[in-house]
């Protein structure tokens, strides 16, 4: 199959499994709605449509006031940590880089709980977007700088174990925070173990931040590629490695930074999604990076409709499902990764 | 010489007190070379005597002190699309991700000519193409990376350098990790693009026979310095090779006239017999 045959089967295999899980996740719940009553009410909102669903006026209020904020919020988060994965995979040239691992999400989840606790209020809500980016930002310089200096070409485990440590270590400070003020303890509590029932505000909020970043990786995607063969060379092909690199470092962690502030630490949809889009699509980032945003939407989507029906009425943090699905997978990447290095 | 952009006696490339410090260690110093266009410059010297560091020098690879002029023009003053326009330069062991294709891998060369946020045009996969074509590598487009033998590798990496379409082609080691049949059919290929393109071409080669076979004029690096340039006749000479490499050779002249450097063994130690005291 040529290149071009194989990316347009991709996006069409990515974008069912979309419209099948934004679906499910609009059907499933405390009350379950018949898929194809909601399939006819969405399409009955489209413009120039009318058709008759059948959902009874209730019904209508979950769909459209609970459920579909919900579900549009898992799918941008989803989306986001997802392309960040995808981006960071290519700054790093490494196929284990992810906003989680990477220290990126423990960062911004650091100087959220900070900007929560300390400044409160409204002041505390304007700087959350800002200060989850800085904290991204942050979290990922010091996981490269400590990959950097233990292990000069030390392979791509040295950057995650650096990620992992930076994480740990982030993580304990905001504990430590947390203990200081037990009184805001379940408000961030539940919101550190992923949550994406914000709803209609919280995507206001990203949405300027998350629009922005997307764009900005999705424009790399050539230049992603170029990377691909080595700083030297490309430079050698008149690229300014560092720049591009510099670019889209800063855009995905603006895209976690943006996932991070609305639903807190989600791990592993930034490996485990563009792992999948390259065995279906192929190598390329300009392809990869637009499917990955597809895909992670889609995984968060089925993670988020899983955490809250499988215990119903309890809710399982979103965190939990995504780590159930993507630790063991991460295992799997791993060994193939090492399998290719030696 | 006749046809080129800068007119008759101006060299194709030309570098000029070139000095690199890496790590706070001087690696080159004060080196100099130029190459006519159409010539095949070879880059000799011992390990560690700074032939690659040379090339990424010219290639404007690493921070270096002196000039670099192609077509007589400085570099230095260039964007970085418009020096790779003029210079191509291929690392002696290339990353090759596995799952890239052949093609894709190719169309890379075209780099320089797209602008930062832009794709390709029908030209450039045209050109891409052609070239895949002229190395007998359009059957391989759309192979990956990953299952192609030492030889193809090398194939395809000077395939992507000529999609670059630059005049001047910095080649580090193209042999290295090839056996004989093949060292040869990479050289022969080098050989025949660059007289079919008046390319000129300046590699590093670590084997001195192969570099006075195909080089038109050679610099003989040790320490970072220049110690000799000029016609493979003069740079191979017994004397000097013994000076820098620390190795007994013996230069002779082969069939075409060029030199064949052999190494000779030293002479063997007295044997030790069985009935040497302890």
């Amino acid at each position: 199959m040529t290149a071009a045959g194989r990316s347009r089967r991709a996006l069409l295999v990515v974008s069912v499994v979309l419209l099948v899980s934004l679906i499910a996740g609009l059907a499933a719940g405390a009350a379950v709605i018949s898929p194809r009553a909601i399939a006819l009410a969405l399409l009955d909102r489209l413009p120039l449509v009318s058709l008759h669903s059948g959902l009874q006026p209730n019904e209508e209020g979950i769909v459209f006031q609970l459920r579909v904020p919900r579900v549009l919020l898992a799918a941008v988060v989803g989306g986001l940590l997802a392309l960040a994965g995808a981006g960071y995979q290519g700054v790093f040239r490494n196929p284990l880089a992810d906003p989680y691992l990477l220290g990126a999400a423990a960062g911004a989840g650091l100087t959220v709980t900070l900007v929560v606790v300390f400044l409160g209020g409204d002041a505390g809500v304007a700087a959350v977007p800002v200060a989850a980016f800085a904290g991204a930002v942050g979290g990922v310089v010091l996981a490269y700088a400590l990959g950097h200096t233990a292990g000069r070409g030390g392979g791509t485990a040295t950057l995650v174990l650096a990620g992992v440590a930076v994480t740990s270590f982030l993580t304990a400070i905001q504990t430590f925070v947390q203990q200081l003020k037990v009184d805001e303890l379940q408000r961030i509590y539940s919101w550190i173990l992923g949550d994406v029932g914000g709803g209609w505000e919280q995507l206001r909020m990203i949405a300027p931040y998350a629009v922005v970043s997307t764009v900005v990786v999705l424009l790399h995607g050539r230049l992603l590629d170029v990377l691909s063969v080595g700083d030297e060379e490309a430079v050698s092909l008149g690229l300014h490695a560092t720049r591009v690199r510099f670019t889209v470092l800063l855009a995905a962690s603006l895209a976690t930074a943006s996932a991070v502030a609305v639903s807190g630490l989600i791990a592993f949809v930034g490996i485990v999604v563009p792992h999948v889009v390259r065995r279906l699509a192929g190598w390329s980032y300009r392809v990869v990076l637009p499917l990955s945003f597809l895909g992670g939407a889609a995984f968060l989507v089925l993670a988020d409709t899983i955490a809250r029906t499988v215990l119903a009425p309890a809710e399982l943090p979103i965190g939990v499902v995504t780590a159930f699905v993507g630790a063991p997978f991460f295992v799997a990447v791993l060994r193939m990764t090492r399998r290719v290095e030696t | 010489m006749s046809g080129d952009a800068a007119g008759p006696g101006v060299p194709a490339v030309e570098a000029r007190g070139l000095g690199v410090t890496l790590g706070g260690r001087p690696v080159l110093a004060d080196v100099t070379l130029s190459a006519a266009p159409g010539e095949w410059l070879a880059v000799i010297g011992p390990n560690g005597a700074g032939k690659s560091t040379l090339l990424r020098a010219v290639a404007g690879l690493v921070a270096r002190q002196g000039e670099v002029l192609v077509n007589g023009a400085a570099v230095d003053g260039l964007r970085p699309r418009r020096r790779a326009r003029l210079v191509a330069y291929a690392p002696q062991s290339p990353a090759l991700p596995p799952d890239m294709t052949v093609y894709d891998y190719a169309s890379l060369g075209r780099t320089p000519y797209i602008s930062y946020l832009g794709s390709e045009s029908a030209r450039d996969r045209e050109v891409t193409r052609s070239v895949l074509e002229r190395l007998d590598l359009d059957d391989f487009a759309t192979r990956p990376l990953g299952h192609l033998s030492g030889g193809e590798r090398q194939r395809v990496v000077l395939a992507r350098a000529l999609v670059q379409q630059a005049p001047v082609l910095l080649l580090d080691e193209p042999t290295t990790a090839l056996d004989l049949g093949h060292q040869q059919q990479v050289l022969e290929l080098v050989d025949r693009l660059r007289l079919a393109d008046r390319l000129t071409v300046v590699t590093t080669l670590h084997d001195l026979s192969l570099a006075g076979q195909y080089a038109d004029s050679l610099v003989l690096l040790a320490a970072g310095r220049a110690v000799a340039a000029g016609p493979p006749g003069r740079v191979l000479a017994e004397p000097l090779l013994t000076e820098h490499f620390g190795a007994r050779v013996r230069v002779e002249p082969g069939a075409d006239g060029r030199p064949l450097v052999h190494l000779v063994r030293p002479p063997l130690p007295a044997p030790i017999s069985a009935g040497d005291e302890r």
